[in-house]
């Protein structure tokens, strides 16, 4: 399958009377965006605000991060199952705006949402504080449930990424790149001699706040399973999770998975980049074991050299890594694990809650218990509320100069598992 | 938590769904649960048989706490 | 600017002194001299820093007269007041690297003076001492010694100059349980491929984390009458009653709860919650028995299957808490189930 990816670099976003792109800068119809997210009248007001890199600005709550991308060519649109209709996608051509992200935020579902600062030592740990945000603070109508609350707030946050997205589809690309990945007997007969290797990729699964969609179907209700990697790349996967806003993956992260972009650096020079496979991190133990027995089976179905398989989450699904990682290697296919790591604040306790001599080739996104201080910053976006309450966070969160101090936890993307990051521990 | 309460000389058992973690953090007495959100409980079911699911895993705990045991065990 | 202070410990073989045969010999500081290995690190320190003793002592006699020996070198150093003590490097001689291992950390812990030492991985001196004092890894012979000291150098300049130290990667000390976050030049998916290029090849690499081992707790006798047994309950799963009136976190619990269940004899969604946020908290806020089983441990207390349910529960969130910290509250609230005359304990998580 192969995809031609097209970026447009967005380098500012300014709020216009009419939506477009022009030379780099995103223009955007507030009442535009308006009446697209308030569509559902489960949602009572937006108010939008844009965030750009080096502003002494903070967005709190963070719920998720999205990259705007239009399908230009080729089947399918972009969020398959979602916003699109159903169809296979990951080839033609896609435009993907880079330099920008829309951000859904306001009053929390539950304890995971993020803060994203765009200065200071808070910025230097996430990749969003890099790009220009166009931020959507939601509320909702009175007396919604809290899995009613997070569904129209995700759905939003994808339908104005798509309206955004939808504005480049008649430019020029700043830069194109091209990914192909080949059938089983094409890729041998290409690549005889590189090692076989894939992508398997966990995804949180488990319930409200923790959950993925894969073409629109609930991840906790999938059997683990096989994607060309370009399908990840037009938004086959996207986010309903908060894990912990260091080490959920947004559907940013989704669509530009750092793993699959290094792996096909090397397909076809040294590896052979057969596929990516999706397991599931479910509640209960024998869905843990099912879906690491079917990907551990998957993998040897497929005569895999080797994997990188990466997590989401912490905890529990430390289970699933493990369980993952050790019955792949005794199908005699190699596995790097990318994971992060709570070793609390002291960095002295163990960093994950299961263990297995076979985990011997881990990749780490560093230890999520790091407390920081996050100077008092001129503009919030969103709200303080609830920042003593976020995962990372306490009661003693407040200082009196207006400072915050939480752990590196309630940074959105700060340790996250896909290796998106620099951050490191040993 | 476990090996601390066991360290200070009470019999404890682990009523948890993740079991495989309990074992390697090292926990005597296991009991299996149902889901992580609803350890002791599954919300499909109508509260009567709900209360009788619960009632039959802290039945099993009980067993686990009279069983003398020697290497770390999941009552299952 | 007066130069860094350095004492430097050696044993007889590095002195010159002798081989095993000379491994009796007793304690001795040499105030103004450079020996052995003191030269190639005088060398590396350069314009900064200076040895300005060295302490000589024989392997066999550092080991076989531990107080006596510990005593006398902490005097001679006390005398010299160095900003830093360097012992080593120790190569693979296991009495040797135990003699640093031990006598560092006797300079760091009576004196207040930072150490560092040096030596194989597999030199005993180094499972020994690694948590407590920095270790510099050498290669197991005095062969790579000039790689040690292009590590050790740097490491004790910054240790006398009480700079920060970072993450094991960075520094150049044994990974020591501690674990620092620092930023690496590629992104973690760049590094995870390249190691698995390296290990598809047979090749050497190196993982970020090693798997820890996990101690063991011999289990206690069975409780003989349960229905006599006092009976507690205890939870990870970060049950709290309504509004969390302690502020219990949702993650990276600081503190536990201990709550009184007197005549409670069922958990109710008006009167309790949970206050982890590790998972979908609605099946347990709408009934908390989920989580924590009062309400059939009630009826069993009714019916005689149990002595009773004891008043007190005790509560905290397992989502990211440190391993440590649940391990010192439960140490804590378990001194006082003994007190209570709790006989067993039934902990939930989720």
């Amino acid at each position: 399958m192969k995809l031609e990816m097209g970026h447009i670099n967005i380098t500012d976003i300014k709020f216009a009377s009419e939506s477009k792109i022009e030379d780099g800068v995103l223009y955007v119809s507030e009442e535009a965006v308006k009446e697209i997210v308030l569509e559902d009248e489960k949602l009572k007001s937006v108010a939008l605000d844009i965030a750009k890199p080096g502003e002494s600005t903070r967005i709190t709550p963070v719920k998720d991060v999205i990259e705007p991308r239009v399908k230009v060519e080729g089947r399918g649109g972009i969020f398959p199952g979602v916003i699109s209709k159903v169809d296979t996608v990951g080839s033609g051509k896609t435009y993907a705006l880079k330099g920008m992200a829309v951000i859904t935020a306001g009053k929390i579902v539950g304890f995971q949402e993020g803060i994203i600062d765009m200065t200071g030592p808070g910025a230097d740990y996430t990749p969003f504080s890099k790009l220009n945000n166009l931020v959507l603070v939601i509320e909702p109508a009175a007396d919604i449930k809290q899995h009613d609350y997070e569904k129209a707030v995700r759905f939003a946050g994808f339908r104005v990424a798509a309206y955004i997205g939808e504005l480049a589809r008649e430019l020029t690309a700043d830069e194109t790149f091209e990914y192909e990945t080949y059938t089983i007997k094409e890729g041998m007969e290409k690549f005889p001699n590189l090692p076989r290797v894939a992508y398997v990729q966990m995804l949180q699964s488990q319930g409200l706040l923790h959950d993925t969609y894969v073409y629109g179907v609930d991840a906790k209700r999938t059997l683990s399973t096989i994607l060309n990697p370009t399908e990840v790349m037009d938004g086959a996967i996207v986010s309903g999770n908060c894990v912990s806003a260091c080490d959920k993956n947004t559907t940013y992260h989704h669509l530009n998975n750092p793993v699959i972009h290094d792996m096909f650096e090397q397909h076809g020079k040294t590896i052979n980049f057969v596929c990516q496979i999706i397991t599931n991190e479910n509640v209960y133990l024998a869905d843990k074991q099912r879906s690491s027995d079917w990907t551990a089976k998957m993998c040897k179905l497929l005569d895999l050299d080797g994997v990188i398989v990466s997590q989401e989450g912490f905890g529990n699904p430390d289970t699933d890594l493990i369980m993952n990682c050790k019955k792949i290697e005794a199908e005699g296919v190699k596995t790097v694990i990318i994971t992060d790591e709570y070793a609390g604040r002291d960095g002295k306790s163990q960093s994950l809650a299961d263990a297995d001599p076979a985990a011997d080739a881990v990749v780490t996104g560093g230890n999520a218990n790091q407390v920081i201080i996050l100077p008092k910053l001129d503009k919030v976006i969103g709200t303080m509320d609830y920042v003593t309450k976020i995962a990372g966070a306490s009661d003693e969160t407040l200082r009196e100069d207006g400072s915050l101090e939480v752990e590196l936890q309630v940074i959105t993307g700060a340790t996250n598992e896909t290796g998106f990051n620099k951050l490191s521990a040993r | 938590m476990v090996k601390e309460v066991e360290r200070a000389g009470i019999p404890v058992v682990h009523v948890c769904t993740v079991t495989p973690i309990s074992m390697t953090v090292g926990a005597n007495r296991i009991v299996p649960a149902i889901a992580i959100p609803h350890p002791l409980g599954n919300p499909a079911l109508d509260p009567a048989e709900e209360k009788e699911l619960r009632r039959a895993i802290v039945d099993k705990a009980l067993v686990a706490l009279t069983t003398e045991v020697e290497d770390q065990t999941i009552f299952e | 600017m007066s130069k860094i202070k350095v004492v430097h410990y050696i044993n007889q073989f590095f002195a010159n002194i002798g081989g095993e045969e000379k491994a009796d010999y007793p304690a001795e500081i040499r105030a103004g001299e450079i020996v052995g290995p003191g030269l190639a690190l005088a060398q590396a320190f350069g314009e900064e820093a200076e040895i300005v003793a060295t302490i000589i002592c024989g392997d066999s006699y550092f080991n076989e007269n531990l107080e006596k020996a510990k005593a006398d070198i902490l005097a001679m150093v006390k005398e010299h007041n160095p900003d830093v003590f360097v012992a080593g490097p120790a190569f693979n001689a296991g009495r040797y690297g135990v003699a640093c291992g031990t006598i560092a950390d006797a300079v760091q812990e009576e004196l207040g003076i930072p150490v560092v030492t040096a030596m194989y991985k597999e030199n005993p001196g180094a499972d020994m001492f690694k948590q407590k004092v920095y270790i510099v890894p050498t290669k197991n012979s005095a062969a790579g010694m000039r790689a040690a000291v292009k590590v050790l150098a740097p490491l004790t300049l910054k240790l006398a100059k009480g700079e920060k130290i970072g993450s094991s990667a960075e520094d150049g000390y044994m990974p020591n349980g501690v674990r620092v976050n620092f930023f690496e030049d590629e992104r973690g998916s760049k590094r995870a491929v390249k190691m698995l290029l390296k290990k598809l090849a047979g090749k050497e690499f190196e993982t970020e984390y090693a798997m820890p081992d996990f101690d063991r707790v011999e289990p206690n006798p069975a409780v003989k009458d349960i229905t006599k047994a006092k009976i507690a309950l205890v939870t990870s799963g970060g049950i709290v009653p309504a509004g969390n009136p302690d502020h219990i976190e949702s993650s990276s619990a600081s503190r536990y709860g201990e709550y009184d269940i007197a005549g409670v004899m069922d958990l109710t969604a008006d009167t309790y919650e949970t206050a982890h946020g590790g998972f979908d908290p609605v099946y347990c806020n709408e009934d908390s028995d989920r989580v924590l089983p009062v309400d059939v441990l009630r009826d069993m207390e009714k019916e005689g299957k149990i002595g009773e349910l004891h008043h007190l529960f005790y509560s905290t969130t397992g989502n990211g808490t440190a391993v440590a910290s649940s391990k010192a509250f439960a140490a804590e609230f378990s001194k006082k189930l003994l007190a209570d005359g709790v006989d067993a304990v039934i902990l939930t998580s989720t």
